[in-house]
C-alpha cells in the first residue's frame, strides 16, 4: 500500500493548522475563533494520522472536536459577543503572553538543533493496523504483567475523577 | 482504465479498495455510496409521508405521480427553485457553512460502513471510534445554524440539541463499549475496533452480539436504540425542531436549497447510525444462520431473497395499477404505474438470473466473478435490509409516540440510560472474563 504520509499532505495540514491557530487569536468574534480552533484541532489530528497513530487522531477527534468544542460554543453562544468584541483585547495580560510564547520558541529551537541526539532519525516502522492493541498493552499491559504506563494511567484516572467529583460538589450545593 | 476494472473481477483485488489501495474503485464507491445514499434519502421521503398518513388514517401525497411516486422530485426542484434568504442580522460566513459542517459529517461516516466484506470504501484501524467521533462533529453544523440565524427560536433549539447529543452520546458510547468487548471472545484474546472486524468477529462466534451473554447484548442494544433516536434529533427526541413550540427549531430561519441540506444531513446520519446498530449487534452484511444451516442449497435459497423481494415489490405495484379507477383522468398514472411494476418486475428477473448463474462452482473468470457478484449482491441486500428495518422503525416512532419534555428527556439520559450503560458494561467485562 502506497504510504499516505506525503510531504504535501504535511504541508497542507500544518498550513492549515497555523493559519486557522492565527485566526483564533485574531479574530474578534468569539464563535468565528471557536469554529477556527476546531479546524486546527482537526488538522492536528490528521497529523496524527499521517504519523501512523490512528487511535490517537480519532480520540482527538472524538474528545476535542466533537465533545469539548461543542460545550465550548454552548458556553459562547450565552455570551454577550456585542459588548466582549468591542473591549480591549490587549489589556495586562500581554507580558506574560510574550514570555510563554518565548519560551516555547526556544523550546522549539532547540528541539531543532539537538533534533538528531533527541529524536530517532527515522519513523519506526508500527504496523498502522494494530496501533490500538500496542496502545492498549503499553495502557494495561500484555499477558498479566504491567505495562510501562499502567501505573501513570491510573493515577490520570484517579486525577480525572477527582476532579469530576469536585465539580458536581462545586455545582450542587446540597445532594 | 481496463485494467483496473478486471483487477477486481478476476477476483485479484481482495478486500475494500483502501485495503487493496486502488484509488480507482475507492471513487467508484464513493460515487455509488453518495448516489445510493441521496437516492435512500429521497425514498425515504415518500416513504415517510405516505407512512404517517396511513398511521393517520389520510392519504398522503397521491397528486404528483402514481400515488405520489414523483413528489420527492417535485420537493427537490421546488426547494432548488426557491429563494434563498439569508436573513440581515444573521452572521453571514457562518449561516452560509453551517449546512455544509452537517452534511460533511453525515457523508464522511460513510467511508468505513461495511455494506460487505469488501463493499466498503475502507477498513480503518479504528472504523467504530471513526463513525462515532465524526457523527458527533455534526451537531456542530446544527449548534452553528442556530446560533448565526440570529432569531431567538433557532438558538434555543441549538442550545436544547447541543445538551441533547453531549448527554446522549455517553450512553451510546458506553452502549457500544460493551459491543466492542464482546469481540475480543476468542483465542488471542485481542478485540478490534475496525467494522469489517467487528462482523467477522460475530461469524466467527457463530452469534449476533445482540443474542451473546442473553440479555446483555440485547440490554447494549436497546439503549444503543434509543440514544441513537436522541442523538438524530428525531421524534419522541426531537427537541431541537419542536414546532409546536420553536416553530422550527435550529432551520427556523433557513429556506431552500440550505434547508434541503439539512434535511438531507438528518437522514443519512439517521442512515448512518442505524448501520452502527446493524454492524454492531445484528451481524452487518451476514444473511440469517451463516453458520448453521450452511449447506450450499441454504446458500441458493437465500440468495433468492433479494430477487423475491423486488417480484414483492412489483406484486404491490402490479395491484396498484388493478386497483385504480377507471377514469380517464387516471390514465397517464395507470400508465406509469404500470412500466413502474414492469422495470421492478425486469430488476427481480435479472437479479433471480444472477443468483441461479452464480450458483455453479465453475473456475472460469467469467463464472467466478458471476458468483463474486451474487455473493456481494447478497451482503450488500441483507445490510441494507436490516438498515431499513430501523429506518422503518424511526417513522413508526414518530408516528407513535408524543414528544418529550425537556428535563424528563435529561432525566432519561442521566438517570435511567447511563446507569444501566455502566452496570451493563461492567457485567459484560465479568461475565468475559469468567468465560474465558
Amino acid at each position: 500500500m502506497n504510504p499516505v504520509a506525503t510531504p504535501f499532505f504535511f504541508y497542507m495540514l500544518a498550513g492549515l493548522a497555523v493559519i486557522s491557530g492565527v485566526l483564533v487569536i485574531t479574530r474578534r468574534n468569539a464563535v468565528h475563533s471557536a469554529l477556527a480552533l476546531i479546524v486546527t484541532l482537526l488538522s492536528v489530528a490528521g497529523l496524527y494520522l499521517m504519523l501512523y497513530a490512528p487511535f490517537v487522531a480519532g480520540v482527538q477527534i472524538i474528545v476535542y472536536a466533537g465533545g469539548i468544542m461543542v460545550l465550548f460554543l454552548f458556553v459562547i453562544m450565552l455570551v454577550n459577543i456585542e459588548r466582549s468584541s468591542k473591549e480591549r483585547r490587549f489589556n495586562r495580560m500581554w507580558p506574560v503572553g510574550l514570555a510563554a510564547a518565548c519560551t516555547l520558541l526556544a523550546l522549539f529551537v532547540s528541539a531543532f538543533a539537538k533534533g538528531k541526539a533527541l529524536f530517532p532519525d527515522r519513523m519506526m516502522s508500527l504496523p498502522e493496523s494494530s496501533n490500538t492493541q500496542q496502545i492498549a498493552a503499553m495502557l494495561y499491559g500484555d499477558a498479566g504483567k504491567m505495562g510501562p504506563y499502567t501505573f501513570a494511567f491510573e493515577v490520570a484516572s484517579l486525577l480525572l475523577l477527582a476532579a469530576i467529583l469536585g465539580a458536581v460538589i462545586m455545582t450542587k450545593k446540597k445532594i | 482504465m481496463p485494467n483496473f476494472i478486471m483487477s477486481y473481477l478476476d477476483g485479484s483485488v481482495r478486500g475494500t479498495p483502501g485495503e487493496a489501495g486502488s484509488q480507482f474503485w475507492a471513487l467508484i464507491y464513493v460515487f455509488i455510496i453518495f448516489t445510493g445514499v441521496s437516492v435512500a434519502v429521497m425514498a425515504m421521503n415518500w416513504l415517510e409521508r405516505k407512512a404517517l398518513a396511513h398511521f393517520q388514517i389520510r392519504l398522503g401525497p397521491m397528486r404528483v405521480g402514481p400515488h405520489g411516486l414523483l413528489q420527492p422530485i417535485a420537493d427537490a426542484i421546488k426547494l432548488m427553485l426557491k429563494e434563498d434568504i439569508i436573513p440581515a442580522e444573521a452572521d453571514q460566513f457562518v449561516f452560509w457553512i453551517a449546512p455544509m459542517i452537517g452534511l460533511l459529517a453525515a457523508f464522511a461516516v460513510y467511508t468505513v460502513i461495511p455494506f460487505g466484506p469488501s463493499q466498503a470504501v475502507s477498513d480503518m484501524n479504528i472504523g467504530i471510534l471513526f463513525m462515532l467521533g465524526v457523527s458527533s462533529l455534526g451537531v456542530l453544523g446544527i449548534v452553528v445554524a442556530g446560533w448565526a440565524s440570529n432569531s431567538h427560536y433557532p438558538l434555543i433549539g441549538a442550545l436544547r440539541s447541543s445538551a441533547q447529543m453531549v448527554s446522549y452520546e455517553v450512553a451510546m458510547g458506553l452502549a457500544v463499549v460493551s459491543a466492542i468487548l464482546m469481540t475480543s471472545m476468542n483465542a488471542s484474546g485481542t478485540g478490534t475496533l475496525s467494522m469489517i472486524g467487528i462482523v467477522r468477529a460475530q461469524q466467527e462466534q457463530g452469534v449476533w452480539f445482540i443474542f451473546k451473554f442473553f440479555p446483555l447484548g440485547l440490554i447494549a442494544f436497546v439503549i444503543f436504540a434509543i440514544a441513537m433516536i436522541a442523538e438524530t434529533n428525531r421524534a419522541p427526541f426531537d427537541m431541537a425542531e419542536a414546532e409546536s413550540e420553536l416553530t422550527a427549531g435550529y432551520h427556523t430561519e433557513y429556506s431552500g436549497l440550505r434547508w434541503s441540506l439539512f434535511m438531507l444531513a438528518e437522514y443519512a446520519t439517521m442512515i448512518a447510525v442505524s448501520s452502527i446498530a446493524v454492524t454492531l449487534w445484528l451481524g452487518g452484511w451476514m444473511r440469517p444462520f451463516p453458520n448453521l444451516l450452511r449447506a450450499p442449497a441454504w446458500d441458493f435459497i437465500f440468495s433468492l431473497f433479494p430477487g423475491l423481494t423486488f417480484v414483492g415489490l412489483a406484486a404491490i405495484a402490479l395491484v396498484g395499477v388493478v386497483r385504480m379507477p377507471v377514469h380517464s383522468f387516471f390514465r397517464i398514472q395507470r400508465i406509469g404505474l404500470a412500466v413502474f411494476a414492469a422495470l421492478l418486475g425486469l430488476i427481480a428477473l435479472l437479479l433471480l438470473t444472477i443468483a441461479v448463474a452464480g450458483r455453479s462452482v465453475d473456475t472460469t473468470v467469467a463464472a467466478s466473478s458471476v458468483a463474486r457478484f451474487r455473493e456481494g449482491i447478497d451482503h450488500v441486500y441483507w445490510f441494507v435490509l436490516k438498515v431499513a428495518v430501523f429506518m422503518y422503525l424511526f417513522i413508526w416512532y414518530r408516528a407513535t409516540w408524543p414528544r418529550y419534555r425537556f428535563d424528563q428527556l435529561m432525566r432519561v439520559g442521566w438517570k435511567v440510560l447511563l446507569p444501566i450503560s455502566l452496570g451493563v458494561l461492567v457485567v459484560t467485562a465479568i461475565v468475559g472474563v469468567i468465560v474465558s
